[in-house]
């Protein structure tokens, strides 16, 4: 039996060195419930006992089911067919399986019948899953709009609907994107309007909605008649019924078993969900950056699949007499990969322990109160780790991962180009990372402010305070190089004070913030493996030359990009 | 109300992952080199007693003869969905064969008393025999039907299934209580539930079972312990258990080296090559 979380050495790396005692204190609330539920864990090794057992369940699922459905599943495909949806009957099946082993209520609280896991542990499940079937985790991952309404739902609507998640009864969608509202979400028009019982109707049309058949949705819609902008907007609860019609299900390049939808309300009943006007500034954000996190995990796991494929078929491939594996210039791709995937890895769980220990100060304050002065620093400092960390970590892992599944094929060579082999599917399916929940180019306007702003190098003082870099003196020297660059970088950028400037070069500050960051992840990574230094000397080498060149064009002030840009696109040659 | 079944287990060498050293040079299972897991078709088994459950109700009672350390099994069995354990373990039952070991299980299952339906592996990845269950059926006297493919019908009353014979399959009916020996083929078992895991990993240790004031709060059909009977208890007689109940002694083992000393020919159609991995799947092959 084949199991996709016990055969991969990166994931346990994580779990068995990083420190998790903080987020597993906050998240079971020091134990609260270990008289209260058989399944509670008694103390921290217990609950890090459960995390491995729980993913060793994923792991089986995903290898021996998910896996060998995958193929049949893209080519299938979701279909739509007078006003209905189908999944493909592979991932309808994964979908059965995964209730039945009570993954279904990953991370609901325990009182609605979920498993209370912590984000840190989702992200290694969404991972594990994305590597059999790339599907699969967007099914998965909505779990999360269950968590939304738990953090600011009311009590009653608390009751109704989180246990129907939690038994898999029930699974749903974020209905966010209009035709004409994509990136630009502040300009969304589906209108809702109160009704003199209190109740809300939804009129408009939503697109590129990812399973918007289901019989849940989060619904953003305009609740302000007449208003502009994020402040007119509020999120709805909306249950499916005869008021509103799937249109039609889009025909994609990946990610087929899929479905988004096109849906058109009319004078659909729904509910407020919390206040009216937080719907996007609010709850939408926080909904966004818990799926922005499940896609990053998705996208490495992604890569890893395409990784494994290329691998095994560079060692078993002979030509010129040996395998293709021991040719320079494959052993370069391959090993490339690897180092880019495990330097992903550990920012992705770096960024599930930044949200589980911010979302679990906050929920710590809302149990105990008298506790808020005490935490309220701390709360403040990981929710700016968490706006800086999230869009730092999908963009990079969604466009590694991108890489990843190009150089996979580029391994497999003409077979690659073929379906005989899952490379091409891996490819197909990966392309999406980089687009949705906020393609790469909005996550560089998310991640700006907190390194302009030196959110980065607050964290990276952390680093240095929590660490003795001392065995790994010199790689430890390299990372310090990259921050030097990147505090030149950003010097250079705050003298200028030209927000024209700082937004033509915001690319490549994030660029080399990304890579400083990592470099101290793999930095700490390397004090528990000598493995792990070796991925880290790799992966360094090849960012310092990226930052040192992303400087220097900084430090050239050559803007000729910003003038010259409109001539070369628009104009003809004479 | 629903159909009392009983499911018997065993825990074997998992000889689908065979090392180097899983072998000792006189040609016996190195048993220490080999991870022990639960029979595959056993699960099988318990796959088609849970989804029995599923559609008509029931209670599953889990039963395995072995040493201490096959509770393992058994907590597979809990992570799963069976509502109650029962491990049979005796100094006395070593060495038995499989004549031995269906008489132990029989006095188990008349321990237990009531029962509809028993369902167990067709063979185990050991022995290779299929022979324990068929001879509990015999020993117990009620009727069996071997190599499960699918259930057709269940009632309280009676059964039909498709099982597969030597050439095909056959649709067969019984009335119960009945034996049944489920193959690979039948289904695909589940995997563990996770609340479940969490809930039974540590019911075999010590004043670690699962306490009364939780099982309370979860309800009633939570097992508190891993039951354990022993050879007095289910009043099994000496001379029939055990070594002393096993008239098979294996003269000598041969280490066999398979060499090429025939050709068959596989026609090249679908039925040709379904055969042949049909074929290399019953000698564990593939």
């Amino acid at each position: 039996m084949a199991n996709y979380y016990q055969d991969n050495s990166d994931i346990q790396f994580h779990f068995k060195n990083r420190d998790l005692s903080r987020v597993i204190s906050l998240v079971e609330d020091d134990f609260a419930e270990s008289n209260k539920y058989a399944y509670a864990p008694k103390n921290q090794e217990d609950a890090l006992d459960n995390y491995e057992r729980v993913l060793a369940i994923v792991g089986e699922i995903s290898a021996d089911f998910v896996a060998p459905r995958a193929r049949e599943v893209d080519s299938t495909g979701a279909q739509y067919a007078d006003g209905e949806v189908a999944y493909p009957v592979g991932l309808q099946e994964a979908v059965k399986r995964i209730n039945q082993a009570d993954l279904a209520g990953f991370i609901l609280k325990r009182k609605y019948g979920g498993l209370n896991m912590p984000t840190t542990v989702f992200s290694a499940a969404i991972e594990i899953f994305a590597r059999a079937d790339a599907s699969l985790p967007l099914i998965v991952a909505l779990q999360a709009l269950a968590a939304t309404v738990e953090k600011f739902g009311s009590d009653d609507q608390k009751e109704r609907i989180l246990p129907r998640f939690a038994s898999g009864e029930m699974i749903g969608s974020m209905a966010l994107t209009e035709p004409d509202a994509g990136s630009d979400l502040q300009s969304i028009m589906l209108k809702a309007s109160e009704q003199s019982d209190g109740t809300w109707q939804l009129n408009g049309v939503k697109r590129f909605i990812t399973s918007g058949c289901e019989q849940f949705s989060l619904v953003m819609a305009r609740s302000e008649e007449g208003s502009q902008g994020g402040r007119g907007i509020s999120l709805f609860i909306y249950e499916r019924d005869q008021d509103m019609r799937i249109r039609r299900i889009e025909n994609k390049l990946g990610i087929k078993g899929s479905p988004t939808c096109e849906l058109q309300f009319t004078n659909a009943k729904a509910e407020l969900l919390g206040k009216r006007r937080m719907g996007l500034v609010k709850y939408t954000m926080h909904l966004m950056n818990s799926a922005r996190l499940a896609i990053a995990a998705q996208a490495v796991g992604i890569a890893e699949g395409a990784y494994q494929e290329a691998n095994s078929y560079a060692k078993d491939r002979n030509q010129f007499k040996k395998a293709i594996q021991d040719i320079p210039i494959v052993y370069e791709m391959l090993t490339t990969m690897r180092v880019n995937i495990e330097a992903a890895r550990s920012m992705l769980y770096e960024t599930s322990c930044i949200v589980d220990i911010k979302e679990g100060i906050e929920n710590s304050i809302e149990l105990h109160p008298e506790s808020r002065a005490e935490l309220k620093s701390d709360l403040s400092r990981y929710t700016k780790y968490a706006s800086l960390f999230t869009p730092l970590v999908k963009r990079f892992a969604a466009d590694m991962a991108n890489q990843v599944c190009y150089d996979a094929i580029q391994v497999h060579g003409g077979v690659g180009f073929t379906k005989e082999f899952d490379a091409e599917r891996h490819y197909r399916d990966v392309r999406i990372t980089s687009i949705y929940e906020g393609t790469s180019q909005l996550q560089v306007v998310g991640a700006i402010g907190g390194v302009v702003g030196g959110v980065v190098f607050d964290r990276l003082d952390d680093y240095e305070s929590e660490n003795d870099f001392l065995e790994v003196q010199t790689l430890h020297k390299s990372a310090q190089e990259l921050r030097a660059c990147l505090e030149a970088a950003v010097a250079h950028i705050k003298e200028k004070a030209d927000p024209e400037f700082q937004e033509y070069h915001s690319e490549r500050l994030v660029n080399i913030a990304t890579d400083t960051l990592l470099a101290y992840l793999l930095c700490i990574d390397a004090l528990n493996s000598d493995r792990k230094e070796k991925v880290g000397h790799l992966f360094i080498a090849a960012a310092l030359t990226r930052a040192r060149s992303n400087l220097e064009f900084i430090e050239a002030d050559d803007v000729s990009m910003m003038e010259f840009h409109a001539d070369i696109i628009n104009k003809a040659e004479s | 109300m629903g159909l009392k079944m009983i499911v018997m287990v065993k825990q074997v060498p998992d000889t689908h992952n065979i090392t180097g050293d899983a072998m000792k040079p006189d040609g016996t299972v190195n048993r220490s080199k080999l991870p022990a897991i639960i029979n595959p078709e056993d699960l099988n088994a318990l796959e088609e007693a849970i989804s029995i459950k599923e559609r008509i109700g029931g209670h599953i009672t889990v039963i395995t003869m072995g040493p201490k350390k096959a509770v393992e099994v058994l907590k597979e069995c809990l992570y799963r969905g069976a509502d109650d354990v029962i491990l049979v373990s005796d100094r006395k039952f070593a060495g038995a064969d499989t004549l031995a070991t269906a008489y132990t299980l029989k006095f188990t299952i008349e321990k237990i008393g009531h029962f509809d339906l028993i369902l167990c592996g067709r063979q185990a990845i050991d022995g290779d025999t299929a022979q324990v269950g068929p001879q509990v059926a015999e020993k117990l006297g009620i009727n069996q039907i071997s190599n499960l493919l699918e259930v057709l019908e269940i009632s309280e009353k009676e059964i039909t299934v498709r099982h597969s014979i030597t050439d095909g399959y056959e649709v067969a009916r019984s009335p119960l209580p009945l034996l049944v020996t489920v193959s690979s083929e039948a289904n695909q078992p589940r995997s563990p539930s996770a609340k479940r895991v969490m809930i039974y990993k540590n019911i075999d240790k010590k004043d670690d079972g699962v306490e009364d004031n939780l099982i309370q709060a979860n309800g009633p059909g939570l097992v508190q312990k891993i039951t354990e009977w022993d050879a007095d208890f289910i009043g099994a007689d000496p001379a029939i258990c055990g070594l002393a109940g096993s008239p098979t002694k294996v003269k000598k083992v041969e280490n066999v080296v398979l060499a090429v000393n025939d050709i068959q020919q596989i026609p090249p159609t679908e039925a040709g090559i379904s055969g042949l991995i049909h074929d290399l799947m019953n000698d564990h092959i593939i």
